[in-house]
């Protein structure tokens, strides 16, 4: 289970590159506060918790429980 | 009382010592080495740190993290040593930390030479380093003053957060005066801002300089200043001998204590002279200059630096003289004495 | 159910001005989990330095100072001998370290310290806006090296070799985050560095290869390709040098 912090996401897109499922995505019909297009996850139920998302991330937007 | 024969520059670091030096940094120079040399020897006996630094450079850094780190540190170097220090301590002022800096100076510019100077009182009075800023700069004219300039330098600094300058020169700090020795009684002074580790009882402490946005750079600037006047107005501290003379001599430093001898053979010769020894050279001591003097001389070891501080203080009330000496001989009282014939003739 | 992965508790709330895709936050993320998993926040004292990372003394909750342009060994120098049971670690970037602040690299190192120092090397200059840095490549563009990187623009430094030949260093290791694995590899590598030091065992440094995508002139995915295919050739990976006592 992932946690989305949208408003600290800068929408880099190193989470999106990494992920193996490819379920992460930059979500373009958002834009945050600090003006960048924020991640979204495409398919919770193939998510496996990895985590290399959140490894990966420079400003620790995702947290996996 | 213990007394001692001791050299200027082994009179501050006793002092300091005293005075509860817990870090020193420095790097060898003429004509302050002694006064590092002295602190290797001692400092650890009273459970300091001494650090001969790989430069001038370095060793103010390490001055800034030991002060920020909430205890009493020091620095000292003579002229060009000086000049190298001068971006750490224009950031030891704009994260308002206490310590003290002593400048034993040298002749220059550049290289210079060994000899002693006074050639660096704008650099320790009207800044030195970039931005905004102010030193209580102590010049001290004998040994004993050396070690209680020394004393007093430290809270000074405590006081205010900020550093204060032992601006001495090479004789000062070479010469050999018996000295009255004596601990201070340790004042407390709240360092609840030093970066001593939050151990999570309290929000991070920050010792930084960077205001990036123009308001916060602009705050803090008017905080410096605002402590400033009140450095200003508390803290000038002069000496003043025949305060009703038509000339007044004015001196700081080693220079004063030639002067101090000019005065005698001015009175045996019908000259009515006195003595304005600036003991603080910043804050300038501003009262000193209510006299009714008809002239003052001010006599430096340089090209003509405080001059210009005595001439705003006098504004015009009276013509202000200048004898200056470079290259590192110190001006006699024949100098001096020729000079106040010539004013008091025209 | 507790937490898999979360922002360590040594990390403030401020949103960190990193440009999207730098890596120094992966960095700051890595000090902040070494922080929290040796339970030192308290007792640590961080030391900031000149350059994009400038501003970590608003990102990590211990006591912090913002040191001056390559003095921050010097600063942490002060610190430490005043306070010998605190951890004091710097944080710097390449020209911070291996340009202005050579000297005080070094002779923190002759001295053996008992200090971490990270250090990162993303091999131009960021906060300035893409000048050359010390570690820039050979053949490598940058705005003060238009011509890519020549002789007579000085041949990159590899600073974690040449510390390494000073006795008084005990700890240095080169590691990147271009990949997950090597983060986490990276991770281990800070957390041995400040464990060291609780053993007063001196002077360690953690080189971590870093990314620029702004001034790289990259996508932050092909600035971390760069990282693995023109910097890691130049500055191989691993331990330089393990004084550490074994545990």
């Amino acid at each position: 289970m992932i946690t989305i912090n949208e408003e600290m996401c800068q929408g880099c897109g190193l989470c999106v590159e990494i992920c193996p499922r490819k379920i992460l995505a930059l979500d373009e019909s958002k834009i945050n506060d600090r003006g960048h297009t924020p991640i979204v996850m495409t398919d919770e139920n193939a998510c496996t918790g990895c985590s290399l998302c959140a490894v990966m991330c420079p400003d620790c937007v995702i947290e996996i429980e | 009382m213990e007394q001692k024969l001791m050299k200027g520059n082994e009179a501050i670091a006793e002092a300091a010592i005293r005075a509860g030096l817990k870090f020193y940094a420095g790097y060898p120079i003429t004509p302050q080495t002694e006064l590092p040399e002295y602190l290797a020897k001692h400092m650890e006996k009273s459970g300091g740190t001494f650090i001969q630094a790989e430069s001038e450079i370095s060793a103010i850094n390490m001055v800034y993290g030991a002060a920020g780190a909430g205890i009493r540190a020091m620095t000292s170097s003579s002229s060009p040593g000086i000049s190298l220090k001068q971006e750490g301590i224009s950031y030891i002022v704009g994260s308002e930390l206490p310590c003290v800096i002593v400048n034993v100076m040298r002749t220059g510019p550049g290289l210079g030479g060994i000899h002693p100077s006074q050639s660096d009182y704008f650099q320790a009075v009207k800044g030195g380093g970039h931005g905004d800023y102010k030193m209580l700069v102590l010049a001290p004219n004998s040994v004993q003053e050396m070690y209680d300039f020394t004393i007093d330098a430290f809270d000074i600094a405590d006081k205010y957060r900020n550093p204060v300058m032992i601006l001495a020169d090479g004789i000062l700090g070479q010469m050999m005066e018996a000295v009255n020795l004596y601990t201070p009684a340790t004042e407390k002074f709240d360092k609840s801002w030093a970066t001593t580790g939050t151990y999570k009882k309290r929000k991070h402490n920050i010792i930084n300089s960077l205001y990036i946005k123009p308001e916060e750079s602009e705050t803090l600037n008017k905080r410096l200043q605002a402590k400033y006047k009140i450095m200003a107005q508390n803290e000038q501290r002069v000496e003043i001998i025949n305060p009703d003379a038509d000339i007044m001599l004015v001196a700081f430093g080693i220079v004063a204590r030639v002067a101090k001898q000019v005065l005698d053979d001015a009175k045996s010769q019908n000259l009515s002279v006195g003595l304005i020894r600036p003991l603080t050279v910043w804050p300038f001591p501003s009262k000193a200059f209510k006299t009714a003097a008809k002239a003052y001389l001010t006599i430096e070891l340089n090209s003509g630096q405080m001059v210009e501080d005595v001439r705003l203080e006098v504004n015009g009330r009276a013509p202000v003289h200048f004898l200056g000496k470079m290259g590192g001989k110190v001006l006699t009282v024949d100098d001096i004495m020729a000079k106040l014939k010539q004013i008091a003739g025209a | 159910m507790p937490l898999k992965f979360k922002k360590p508790d040594s990390l403030t709330d401020i949103a960190m001005h990193y440009c999207p895709g730098c890596t120094h936050g992966i960095i700051h993320r890595l000090v902040a989990n070494a922080i929290d998993t040796l339970g030192i926040e308290g007792k640590t004292v961080g030391i900031a330095s000149v350059g994009c990372s400038v501003f970590a003394y608003n990102y990590f909750t211990c006591d912090m100072q913002q040191a001056s342009h390559g003095r921050a060994p010097a600063v942490a120098t002060g610190v430490k001998r005043s306070l010998p049971d605190r951890i004091v670690f710097t944080y710097q970037g390449d020209g911070d370290l291996a340009a202005i602040g050579t000297a005080e690299i070094v002779h923190a190192a002759a001295r053996g310290e008992n200090i971490t120092v990270i250090f990162v090397n993303n091999a131009i200059y960021g906060m300035t806006g893409g000048q050359m840095a010390p570690t820039t490549l050979n053949g490598q563009v940058t705005l003060t090296s238009p011509y890519g990187r020549r002789q007579q623009e000085g041949h990159p430094v590899r600073m974690s070799e040449m510390l390494s030949t000073l006795d008084g260093a005990r700890y240095i290791e080169r590691v990147s985050v271009h990949n997950p694995a090597h983060i986490i590899k990276a991770g281990k590598s800070i957390i041995k560095a400040f464990e060291m030091q609780l053993r007063g065992e001196g002077f360690s440094m953690i080189e971590v290869l870093s990314t620029c995508p702004t001034n790289l002139k990259m996508s932050p995915v092909k600035a971390l390709k760069w990282v693995e295919n023109n910097m890691i050739p130049f500055y191989p990976l691993g331990i330089i040098k393990d004084g550490s006592v074994k545990v």
